[in-house]
């Protein structure tokens, strides 16, 4: 499509799909992380910063986009560092291989997956040069280090002797990292599992914390880019005699996505884009809209090519043949943008053949060589530094705005922020592609499923962010696709289908399409035999303990059988996602149409937790923004054009619209799941059915609004 | 095509042009960087302020309109936390992505200037011009209701 889309490829290229993740071999450019002193400050390993002052900053390798990875990270760290978690620093990483994050392949946030990547890592880190300041401990007092611990920033030794990890930063930075260390049992942890205070809080509240809007360099200027209202459009040719005659307008710059007005203020910058006068090429992208997105996805997925998500059980056609009864449905997803409240921006600096960029990302190794491939600069001389993002929710895994920047700031040679409108964020997304899931099962003669075949077509987004070979399984399309249920015959499907759209990673990803689909047929299955829907669902997990406990704390500490307030119904639902096993209860009531969500309770097994008042900050925000997808929200089309440009058109649930949410944490030994995400997918389901419990309509096309409601 | 006014209890001379957002002069300009550009449109928040003690959204006033008026921003709260509001945000830990914290504050600032008492229905009808993509309104709600309590304390 545009720069971006090669350059990355060339830095990412797909070489192995795994379960649950995908690995990816890239050149990594840019800096090496290793044992050096950089002024007073000492770097024992890639993790810990100790300067002689005895100020001790660990680093985060993931990007702070409200998931709380500022605070989790370094409690990993300081665990076995034994420090105290409130007296230390905290710095984001830079782009180095150290960082990659090694359930992706690449240094990204994403895909709830930072604690679970960092659960060992960050843990080994921290005992690493705990063990190095006992060693230079030991050689300086000519001890045995058995004699030595360390404890709450201080080496201790033999007759009161003691030093802090400042005094020892010097010396063991200049010792070898120790390949095996001793990590802690669990039940000794003094800061992991805790309800540890967020460390990015203060800042959060009286203005000072840094986003990437907020970046300022000396001399530096502003630019606002008019694009093409296609995506995938290009300049033909452009007039900007009148917006360069417009107050505090510097220049006008051409780059590969579209104008670029350069002003020495954001304003000045913006009111003469609105005086630019652009041609384009709109590009076969001017043909789309979403009808004919979910046409051709429909006739794919009669006609395209079929790969199995998982090997077929049993026999489902002569399942389906011997049924006493056999259900079908169709289910679809609609089209989301991510929206997350800062608009897309970066700062880009070039001078002398060299960039330095700033501002939020969450793929600080693409962002980097994206921007080297596309300037055509020598990854070394490419620096890339993340502030706070303001939202994430995969719309920063993109490099479009970063490209931008950095060519801006080349063509005009000033150091340049790059700040793009909410309408520009709108409608120049990467959006989540729509999902259409069909589904067909046989029941027995008491109504329980015998056989159950789910086919999914669905965009991939694996195919153009990182060039998966085509009619390969993605899966990220895959995702909670085959339920937990034991049925004797099943087939799942999937069918790859490009539709001309511009996709893009969204907060849970295929789980949205999949879950509501997998839920919502659950309950018509219910439904079909007379059943309550719980207890329906209870009856086929008799082999899935970790998934029939939280079913049950949901079921029970959501009151499911008891009676409701008059108008009131509850819908259930039940997932497997990130490695978290997670039941949710609706309880809402339907007025003309309008769904209010009163409350949801959620019962979630995530195995070992590192701070459990983030794990619940993190169900809390992915309900509201699933009820948002579920409730209001869709993108559509016209001769191209997204039509949704700002909150009114796309809205979002508001504090009036915000349920009460109750959350059962379940303890467990169990190894790490990830929470930022499917609570997001699985809220949704679970609306659907309270609605359909509450009005009898089953609304099996996305999003729950009053229209939807009426025409089912 | 200067506008004079009061920010943050100083008063201050603005250059901008008549018509430019007060939040484009409060963070360009003055350089007060806590209040956030969200949507242009009034339509999220992120840019409350005060004038004259009332929450409004800087994006949609002109610089003009706040000539010799009283401005306030987030940084007028506190810079040491030590506002009731800014202390029960930490002790509930309200913020995640945290961009559009400083818009939440100077709504709940106002409402609870006028009242220290507000109900559930009152604090959602201060609360519902103000987005929070990631969905941090129940705590914004806890913490809101327990700085009232302090606020009532201290009064």
């Amino acid at each position: 499509m545009s720069t971006n889309q090669t350059s990355r490829r060339d830095f990412l290229k797909t070489t192995t799909l795994a379960t649950g993740g995908l690995l990816m071999g890239f050149a990594l450019p840019g800096a090496k992380i290793e044992a050096q002193a950089a002024g007073t400050v000492y770097t024992p390993n890639a993790w810990v910063h100790i300067a002689d002052d005895n100020t001790i900053t660990l680093i985060s390798a993931r990007s702070e986009m409200g998931q709380g990875v500022y605070t989790s990270m370094p409690m990993l760290i300081a665990e076995e560092l034994n420090v105290d978690i409130k007296q230390i620093k905290v710095d984001i990483a830079p782009p180095a291989a150290v960082y990659v994050n090694a359930l992706l392949g690449a240094q990204i946030t994403g895909g709830s997956t930072s604690v679970r990547d960092g659960w060992e890592k960050l843990r080994v880190g921290g005992a690493q040069v705990r063990e190095m300041l006992i060693t230079a401990a030991a050689n300086q007092w000519a001890v045995d280090r058995d004699l030595l611990k360390a404890e709450n920033g201080m080496v201790l030794g033999p007759k009161g002797r003691k030093a802090t990890y400042g005094e020892l930063a010097a010396a063991a930075a200049t010792l070898p990292v120790p390949e095996k260390v001793a990590l802690k049992d669990p039940k000794d942890f003094k800061i992991v599992g805790k309800r540890v205070k967020r460390l990015d809080t203060p800042a959060k509240v009286n203005g000072t914390a840094e986003f990437g809007i907020d970046v300022k360099l000396p001399g530096m200027v502003y630019a606002s880019l008019e694009q093409c209202p296609v995506i995938g459009g290009t300049v033909k040719s452009f007039d900007a005699a009148k917006a360069k005659g417009m107050p505090g307008v510097i220049d006008v710059v051409q780059i590969s996505d579209g104008v670029a007005v350069v002003a020495d203020s954001y304003w000045h910058a913006v009111k003469a884009r609105q005086a630019l006068s652009v041609v384009w090429d709109e590009g076969a992208g001017a043909a789309l809209d979403h009808n004919k997105v979910l046409a051709s996805t429909r006739a794919a997925a009669d006609s395209g090519k079929v790969l199995p998500i998982v090997k077929p059980t049993g026999n489902v056609a002569d399942a389906m043949k011997g049924a006493a009864k056999v259900i079908k449905a169709e289910y679809i997803t609609p089209m989301q943008a991510h929206a997350p409240l800062e608009p897309m921006n970066f700062t880009a600096s070039f001078e002398n053949g060299k960039i330095l960029l700033i501002g939020p990302t969450q793929f600080q190794q693409g962002a980097h060589g994206a921007v080297a491939g596309a300037l055509g600069l020598k990854p070394e001389d490419v620096t890339l530094k993340t502030t706070f993002l303001g939202g994430g929710f995969g719309r920063r895994l993109e490099l479009d705005f970063v490209i931008q920047a950095a060519q801006i700031s080349k063509a005009v040679g000033k150091p340049v922020k790059l700040l793009w409108t909410r309408e520009d964020d709108m409608t120049h997304d990467y959006y989540r592609p729509l999902g259409l899931n069909q589904l067909q099962a046989g029941l027995d003669a008491k109504g329980m499923p015998v056989a159950l075949s789910h086919k999914v077509t669905s965009q991939s987004i694996t195919q153009r962010a990182f060039g998966l070979p085509k009619e390969t399984l993605d899966p990220f399309m895959a995702e909670a696709a085959v339920g937990p249920y034991a049925i004797a015959n099943t087939q799942h499907d999937l069918v790859i289908h490009d539709s001309g759209m511009r996709v893009g990673y969204w907060r849970a990803v295929s789980h949205n399409m999949n879950a509501f689909a997998n839920e919502s047929f659950m309950d018509e299955l219910a439904a079909s035999a007379g059943k309550d829907p719980y207890q329906y669902r209870m009856a086929l997990l008799k082999d899935k303990p970790r998934f029939a406990r939280v079913l049950k704390l949901a079921a029970d500490k959501a009151g499911w059988g008891k009676p409701l307030p008059k108008g009131r119904a509850l819908g259930i639902a039940l997932m497997e996602g990130y490695d978290t096993y997670m039941a949710q209860v609706a309880e809402v009531s339907v007025k003309d149409g309008v769904v209010k969500v009163h409350r949801v309770t959620v019962a979630a097994d995530l195995g070992r937790m590192v701070n459990p008042d983030t794990v619940e900050a993190q169900i809390q925000s992915s309900i509201v923004f699933g009820m948002s997808a579920g409730l209001m929200q869709e993108i559509t089309l016209d001769k191209g054009r997204v039509q949704q440009t700002n909150y009114n058109n796309y809205p979002v649930v508001r504090m009036h619209e915000s349920p009460k949410i109750d959350i059962v944490l379940v303890p467990s030994k169990e190894k790490p799941g990830g929470i930022g995400e499917p609570a997001t997918a699985l809220v949704v389901p679970a609306i659907a059915n309270a609605v359909a419990a509450a009005t009898g309509k089953r609304v099996r096309k996305l999003p729950l609004t009053p229209e939807a409601i009426r025409a089912a | 095509m200067s506008t004079t006014m009061n920010v943050n209890g100083k008063a201050v001379t603005a250059r901008s042009e008549p018509d430019t957002p007060l939040l484009w002069v409060i963070r360009d300009e003055l350089g007060l960087s806590g209040t956030k550009f969200g949507c242009g449109a009034a339509l999220c928040g992120a840019c409350t302020v005060h004038v004259n003690g009332q929450p409004v959204r800087s994006c949609q006033t002109p610089v003009a309109s706040v000539a010799g008026k009283k401005v306030a921003t987030v940084e007028s709260l506190s810079k040491n936390n030590s506002h009731p509001l800014q202390k029960a945000w930490i002790k509930h830990d309200v913020p995640q992505c945290g961009y559009c914290q400083s818009g939440q504050l100077m709504s709940a600032a106002a409402l609870l200037t006028k009242n220290k008492n507000p109900s559930d229905a009152d604090i959602d009808a201060a609360m519902s011009g103000n987005i929070c993509r990631c969905g941090t309104y129940p705590r914004i709600k806890a913490a809101i209701k327990d700085a009232a309590a302090t606020m009532r304390k201290t009064v």
